[in-house]
């Protein structure tokens, strides 16, 4: 199979889910081909609503929109979804606690080309600060229908991170999908390599390299970010003695902070954050960007390297 | 200058412009080639004849100053940057790739005569007047240029700067607005209706001019009229083709972006434009 990418996944999730069930609509800023929302408007036109580009009155038509009963997907790039419109998300959805789905394709390094203005690397930080939101971010391709329907299923305010570029799928084809849980997708005792969203096929790759070193790493899908799964990260931290987060963000806010949250309150482990070093970064291809700014499968192995230095 | 050598002159800088999209965007990979296309004679008439500007000297102080609010059509500004000199054109292979200077939306710390980072719509325009608000504050004699697409105006902050203009009479600024009835998606009219737009900013306060936006003499008079209009500022609402110049590509929503001409498509379309411009100065030269 080829590769495909988080957004696509998300988009042909929704058509199968649309199918399923009618208890939900999309609401668009003429991006729909960007995010992937195209297919579920050629499906099922009348559950489609195009808001043109105006991404604040969107959030709050989505927020006025939920009250009456069926649930809007809300998609958007996530510059203009985590920062646009974010007042709008605070006041009109997570304050009131409105039952408004917002899913972002355009995330970090992943985005490319297009460059910094939409290249969103502190939308984790941003949606994970305000009260009321759970905040998902997939990794493979395979887990977004399950990520779709358990997001479909959950009542309240829900930000989703998808992926502009294809990514390789790591994990098997019959992913179950839980909010609030963690994965530990390949078992390891030196080190554990936690990620989200388009980090987990490097953290894969990474833990295969290491491996061949004699480095035993075990990698964790952190697919949910808020609520987190903090029995997970505490047993982690139990079992290796070592962390490496891993996430296409800021480092400020983001996984990274999540996990040193909790370890440093309960289990304090030696940790190394991969992620963008609080830089803007400019246009290119992915991987290549990935390489230039610190988030490649190299960097994650010498940071566990690092860290595994560290325990000692 | 005689009025016709000047108009034939601009005619020909638009065809660079033009040209040097495609061949950006081709090298590129992806880009936005329509709104730049749909452009390039507007911005080909404010970089060489109305704007004041040095490329030798790109941060003079009293400079006029140009901002793409629609900065993914940025492929129309660096061809015009390049053109006007203030880098070699050799920088065009490295649109949109790691190392470059040329970024996937334009960056003023990266690129020499680049004004502002626009890219997220709307902002270009409120800041294009705050720059005006800023000169007229500062005692500057400059002027302030700026670019809106149609569906950028789908944004409420359009509508806030709008008013903001007009409460403060900027009448150092010109907003131009590319009209190519085009966005992202789809046609404007199934997108957001924008209609009755000339209607809509004259009620907000602004001196509008309705012109056909590929008709050099009718740009170079509306920019001569808003730079005589005191007391209120100007906007133009420029009639355009998405995509101008080359065929497949105008009016067809799939050429906005994230898409470049191949090897193929790109040899027909410098065919079609060199065609074009050889048309028109031949009649040109039948007028004398
Ligand atoms: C705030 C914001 N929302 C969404 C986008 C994504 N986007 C880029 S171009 C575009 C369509 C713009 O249409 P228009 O202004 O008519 O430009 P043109 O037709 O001249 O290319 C969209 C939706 C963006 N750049 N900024
Ligand atoms: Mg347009």
């Amino acid at each position: 199979m080829n590769d495909i990418s988080l957004r696509e996944a998300f988009g042909r999730a929704l058509v199968k889910a649309g199918e399923e069930r009618e208890d939900f609509v999309v609401f668009d800023a003429d991006v729909a081909g960007g995010t992937c929302t195209n297919f579920f408007r050629e499906a099922f036109p009348d559950r489609f609503f195009q808001c043109g580009i105006a991404e604040q009155n969107m959030f709050s038509l989505a927020a006025g929109f939920s009250t009456m009963g069926i649930t809007p997907v809300v998609t958007a790039y996530g510059v203009f979804a985590a920062m646009r419109a974010i007042e709008q998300a605070r006041n009109s959805i997570a304050y009131p606690n409105f039952n408004v789905k917002i899913v972002a394709s355009h995330l970090g390094l992943d985005t490319g080309p297009d460059g910094p203005t939409h290249q969103s690397m502190e939308d984790i930080a941003i949606y994970r600060s305000i009260a009321n939101f759970t905040v998902l971010a997939p990794g493979d391709p395979v887990e977004m229908p399950g990520a779709v329907s358990a997001m479909l299923n959950h009542k309240g305010p829900l930000y989703m991170r998808t992926g502009r570029s294809p990514v390789p799928s790591v994990l098997g084809g019959d992913e179950r999908f839980e909010i609030g849980k963690g994965k530990i997708v390949r078992a390891g005792t030196d080190v554990a390599i936690i990620a989200t969203g388009v980090m987990l096929h490097r953290a894969y790759g990474a833990a295969t390299i290491l491996g061949e070193e004699g480095i035993d790493a075990m990698v964790v899908n952190m697919s949910s970010i808020k609520p987190i799964d903090r029995a997970l990260i505490i047993e982690c931290a139990e079992k290796t003695g070592a962390v490496v987060t891993a996430e296409d963000h800021n480092r400020f806010g983001g996984l990274g902070s999540a996990v040193a949250e909790i370890l440093a309150e309960t289990l304090p482990t030696p940790m190394r954050m991969v992620a963008i070093d609080d830089t803007f970064a400019e246009s290119g291809e992915p991987a290549l960007l990935a390489e230039k700014y610190g988030i490649s499968i190299e960097d994650i192995r010498r940071m566990a390297k690092e860290v595994i230095d560290a325990k000692a | 200058m005689d009025r016709k050598k000047r108009i034939s002159e601009l005619r020909e800088r638009a065809l660079e412009i033009r040209r040097d999209i495609l061949l950006m965007n081709h090298a590129a990979g992806s880009g936005h080639p329509g709104g730049a296309l749909s452009s390039a004679d507007i911005v080909a008439c404010l970089f060489f004849d109305e704007m004041r500007h040095d490329p030798k000297r790109p941060m003079l102080d009293d400079r006029d100053r140009f901002v793409l609010s629609k900065g993914h059509s940025c492929q129309v500004l660096y061809a015009a940057l390049a053109a006007s000199g203030y880098f070699s054109k050799d920088e065009y292979k490295g649109l949109r790739r790691i190392n470059s200077m040329l970024q996937g939306h334009p960056d003023r710390l990266k690129t020499p005569g680049v004004e502002f980072n626009s890219g997220s719509l709307a902002q270009g325009f409120s800041a294009s007047l705050g720059m005006a608000l800023g000169a007229r504050y500062q005692g500057k004699e400059i002027r302030v240029y700026t670019v809106l697409g149609d569906g950028e105006l789908n944004e409420g902050q359009c509508w806030e700067a709008f008013m903001f203009g007009a409460h403060y009479k900027l009448d150092n600024v010109l907003a131009i607005i590319d009209y190519n009835k085009l966005q992202s998606d789809d046609y404007n009219s199934n997108i957001m209706a924008l209609e009755p737009l000339a209607e809509k900013l004259t009620s907000f306060g602004w001196n509008v001019l309705e012109i056909n936006g590929h008709d050099i003499e009718e740009i170079l008079d509306a920019f001569k009229e808003a730079r005589h209009t005191i007391g209120v500022p100007s906007v133009i609402v420029a009639h355009t083709v998405k995509g101008k110049g080359v065929s497949f590509m105008e009016n067809h929503p799939k050429w906005h972006g994230s898409l470049a001409p191949n090897a193929e498509e790109l040899k027909i379309a410098l065919g079609e434009l060199t065609a074009e411009l050889t048309g028109k100065s031949g009649e040109g030269e039948e007028d004398e």
